[in-house]
């Protein structure tokens, strides 16, 4: 699974992307949320407030119950601020 | 079919305006927003970060949304990335139609839109060195909102 991290969440994970093989059990957005925060101090930090985080699943907007699947790829970023 | 670009490069307000009448003799008006970029409290520069092939994806499907909605003769969205200086243009929405309603309001549409839907991130640099991502404000969410109508999306 491909994730993608934009703006200051990149910032505080400290990478643009990351290639993970999450447990059988993260079936969806917030549970890869959950398995990502125990991965790193930074991890953490970034995902600390989830009122400020929204995801896409495979580059379509997705809510914390969004199933999510090997091949997917993922990313995670603050609301948007375009325009 | 709408024309979308995204593009560090600047745009030609003119050269995109004369594009969606020339050749037909259908348009009775073509409506225009262009985001420009305020140089509020010692605002040094803006840089803008976007998710490359989402964000395509995404100014298609609003652009699509718009000409469902309203019978468009032309739509352009041309929004730039990168490093943009106080007083340059970020983002231009171009709409044209038999009829200025559809067109204005498609227009006022897409950049509510655009503004809540689109994978962007603006993030201020200071004359002083400082740096501030922007957040997103309650009055965009509300302005897209005045969009929303029974069996849309």
């Amino acid at each position: 699974m491909r994730v993608l991290y934009f703006a200051w969440l990149r910032q505080k994970v400290g990478t643009a992307e990351e290639e993970v093989s999450p447990p059988p059990e993260v079936r969806d957005v917030a549970g890869l949320v959950r398995w990502l925060s125990a991965r790193s101090p930074a991890h953490a930090a970034a995902f600390a407030d989830p009122r400020q985080v929204r995801a896409a699943v495979n580059q379509d907007f997705a809510t914390p119950d969004h199933p999510v699947a090997a091949n997917d790829e993922v990313a995670f970023f603050p609301p948007v601020t375009g325009g | 079919m709408a024309r979308i670009l995204v593009q560090e490069a600047a745009f030609d307000l003119a050269a995109e305006t004369a594009a969606l009448t020339a050749g037909r003799t259908d348009v009775g008006g073509v409506a225009s927003f262009l985001g420009v970029c305020r140089g509020d409290d010692g605002l040094a520069a803006m840089v803008l970060e976007h998710y490359p092939g989402m964000t395509e994806r995404a100014i298609a499907r609003i652009a699509a949304e718009a000409e469902a909605r309203w019978p468009l003769t032309g739509c352009t969205v041309i929004h730039r990335t990168g490093r943009i200086l106080p007083g340059e243009p970020i983002v231009l929405v171009l709409t044209a139609s038999a009829h200025r309603a559809a067109a204005l309001e498609a227009c006022a549409f897409l950049i509510d839109w655009l503004k809540t839907k689109a994978p962007f991130w603006k993030r201020e640099e200071f004359a002083d060195g400082r740096e501030r991502w922007v957040a997103a404000r309650a009055e965009d969410d509300e302005a897209a909102a005045r969009w929303i109508r029974a069996g849309a999306a």
